[in-house]
């Protein structure tokens, strides 16, 4: 049980982790100041999230790892993130189809992780549902803004999802781990994300004149350890100064 | 032309009784020129600063920097905004005011067309460059005209925060393993002389800073506020163990002020002059932000119009 749990709220923390250092590659080169600041506050917002279920995953996990423990030291094949999260971040429609393709699995998640029967899991959740509210929006309004803006902004926009649209059946995937957490009322019943993501993605493409992709092939591995090859890179740039002074304090 | 003049003695009288003065006011044009150069180049310099700290934001070494890193930058995009806005109520379009700044026109603190090469130089920065910036924020907060000292007032609130996370940085890497205290006192050796031509050239080589003081634009002069700096910085650098790279730096008993050694101004004058180690650098980078955002704010400018013309129908 307590594995699992570890294993649950480690891949919560990856997500958010790494989305987070990828929206941090914007700061100082957004495209309006205003950008620059929104998404700087994302990236924020996510490593607050990271970091709380990272601290709390190595409570569950025992072993006195520590927040920095976990991201710093853990090699690639131990990350868990959906592979989403680790894509380049391309122009503006990638990174905000990227983020709003996220926030919409995201908001509905940290709503059913209040009922959670993990106290922990659901005071996060509850520290993360408003900021996860105003992501979902200010996502939702460029995906709108860009669909219905002009002739490039639409067809950025929708190259954007068709190209990203591969990664998000991860983000529903099931297996042992998430069957235990949600069967213990810890996790909540995916199906039920899944719908909600679906509606909300329905609702805003329409809105933006999108077109929802067809469900294809859907990329898979994320969860497993097995990550596209940005991730080593990713990990490489963020990891490197932590290494290379082992058991230092900052 | 006698009325010029009554209103030139009017402007000055009322300088002169410490009132503030407002956008609709009559101001000399000198005065609204100088003002827009200062104010811009202060915008410019906020928004050139993100580039050499966001640098290492990818590769903080604790999740807690990471953070606080985060935070810092994005306060400066802030610090930015209000700035921008400030020129604006003198009359010149925020587009405008950017549009200098990427053709090379606009000039901005030179000492941001330095390097940040290793992590030692995030806790430089805010210590010594947040630092300086300090010493004249705090005189701004009481500068002539309003909209320039009331933005100061929500900056100043903002940069104690940095300035002391940065000497946190030092402060932490200074008692940390002898490399990590190789890596800020390399820091320190970088930054400090950069850091001491922040306060701009000696007031005997000051041509603008008489009539900006008798406007109370500005209210010490560059060497007044660089000696206090010294003063402060190095009681600091002492109390974390680390040595400022100057020999000739010594406390005058007489003068009760540290005396300190020749700034380069050779070098100065280079980076000023476009010579700086990351001067094409820090240009380019904006410039390419600049460009690659065309279509996203073309995009908000149409989706805002058509959903307005929506709501008219
Ligand atoms: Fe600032
Ligand atoms: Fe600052």
């Amino acid at each position: 049980m307590s594995n699992a749990l570890f294993t649950y709220t480690l891949r919560l923390a990856d997500d958010l982790l790494i989305l987070s250092q990828r929206l941090g590659e914007w700061c100082g080169h957004g495209p309006v100041l205003e950008e620059d600041i929104a998404l700087t506050n994302r990236a924020l917002d996510h490593l607050g999230e990271a970091r709380n279920l990272l601290t709390y995953a190595g409570q569950v996990e025992g072993k006195g790892r520590t927040e920095d423990d976990l991201a710093y030291l853990r090699m690639e094949r131990q990350y868990t993130n959906v592979k989403l999260v680790e894509q380049p971040n391309g122009d503006y429609a990638h990174t905000m189809v990227r983020s709003f393709l996220f926030d919409a699995y995201h908001l509905p998640l940290m709503q059913a992780l209040l009922k959670s029967t993990d106290e922990q899991l659901a005071a996060i959740a509850g520290k993360s549902v408003k900021e996860a509210t105003y992501h979902l929006r200010a996502s939702s309004e460029w995906i709108i803004r860009f669909g219905d803006g002009t002739e490039e902004s639409h067809q950025r926009a929708q190259a954007a999802l068709d190209n990203l649209w591969t990664y998000t059946g991860e983000l529903f995937e099931s297996d042992a781990v998430l069957e235990e957490m949600t069967k213990a009322g810890i996790a909540p019943d995916i199906a039920a994300i899944k719908e909600s993501w679906s509606k909300t993605v329905d609702q805003v493409l329409s809105e933006a004149t999108l077109k929802r992709p067809a469900d294809a092939f859907m990329m898979t591995g994320g969860r497993k350890g097995l990550h596209s090859e940005h991730m080593g890179f990713i990990l490489a740039e963020m990891q490197h100064v932590t290494r290379a002074y082992p058991g230092a304090e900052w | 032309m006698t009325e010029v003049k009554n209103l030139e003695e009017l402007f000055q009288a009322k300088i002169d009784a410490e009132q503030k003065i407002e956008p609709k006011d009559w101001m000399p044009d000198a005065y609204r020129k100088n003002l827009i150069r200062q104010i811009s180049q202060h915008a410019h310099s906020e928004v050139v600063g993100m580039l050499p700290e966001g640098n290492w934001i990818t590769r903080a070494p604790s999740l807690k920097r990471k953070a606080i890193l985060l935070a810092k930058v994005q306060d400066e995009a802030g610090h930015g905004l209000y700035l921008y806005s400030a020129v604006e109520t003198m009359g010149t379009s925020r587009e405008q005011t950017i549009e200098d700044l990427l053709s090379g026109k606009a000039k901005y603190s030179s000492i941001f067309n330095y390097p940040t090469l290793s992590w030692a130089d995030i806790g430089a920065i805010g210590w010594l460059v947040d630092g300086a910036a300090i010493m004249n924020q705090v005189m701004l907060c009481r500068t002539s005209y309003g909209p320039y000292a009331r933005a100061m007032v929500r900056i100043c609130k903002e940069e104690s925060f940095h300035q002391r996370q940065g000497y946190e940085i030092m402060a932490v890497l200074a008692k940390g393993s002898p490399e990590q205290k190789e890596m800020a006192q390399d820091a320190l050796n970088r930054w400090w002389w950069p850091s001491l031509m922040m306060f701009g050239p000696t007031d005997a080589n000051s041509p603008h800073s008489a009539q900006s003081m008798k406007w109370k634009i500005k209210r010490q002069s560059n060497d007044e506020l660089r000696q206090t700096f010294i003063d402060r910085t190095v009681q600091q650098a002492e109390v974390i163990g680390l040595s400022i790279p100057d020999p000739d730096l010594k406390w005058n008993e007489a003068s009760q002020h540290y005396d300190w050694g020749a700034i380069d101004w050779t070098e100065f004058n280079n980076v000023v002059a476009g010579n700086g180690p990351c001067n094409k650098e820090r240009l380019a980078a904006r410039n390419k932000a600049h460009n690659d955002g065309t279509w996203v704010r073309e995009a908000a400018l149409a989706y805002a119009a058509k959903k307005a013309k929506r709501k008219a129908a």
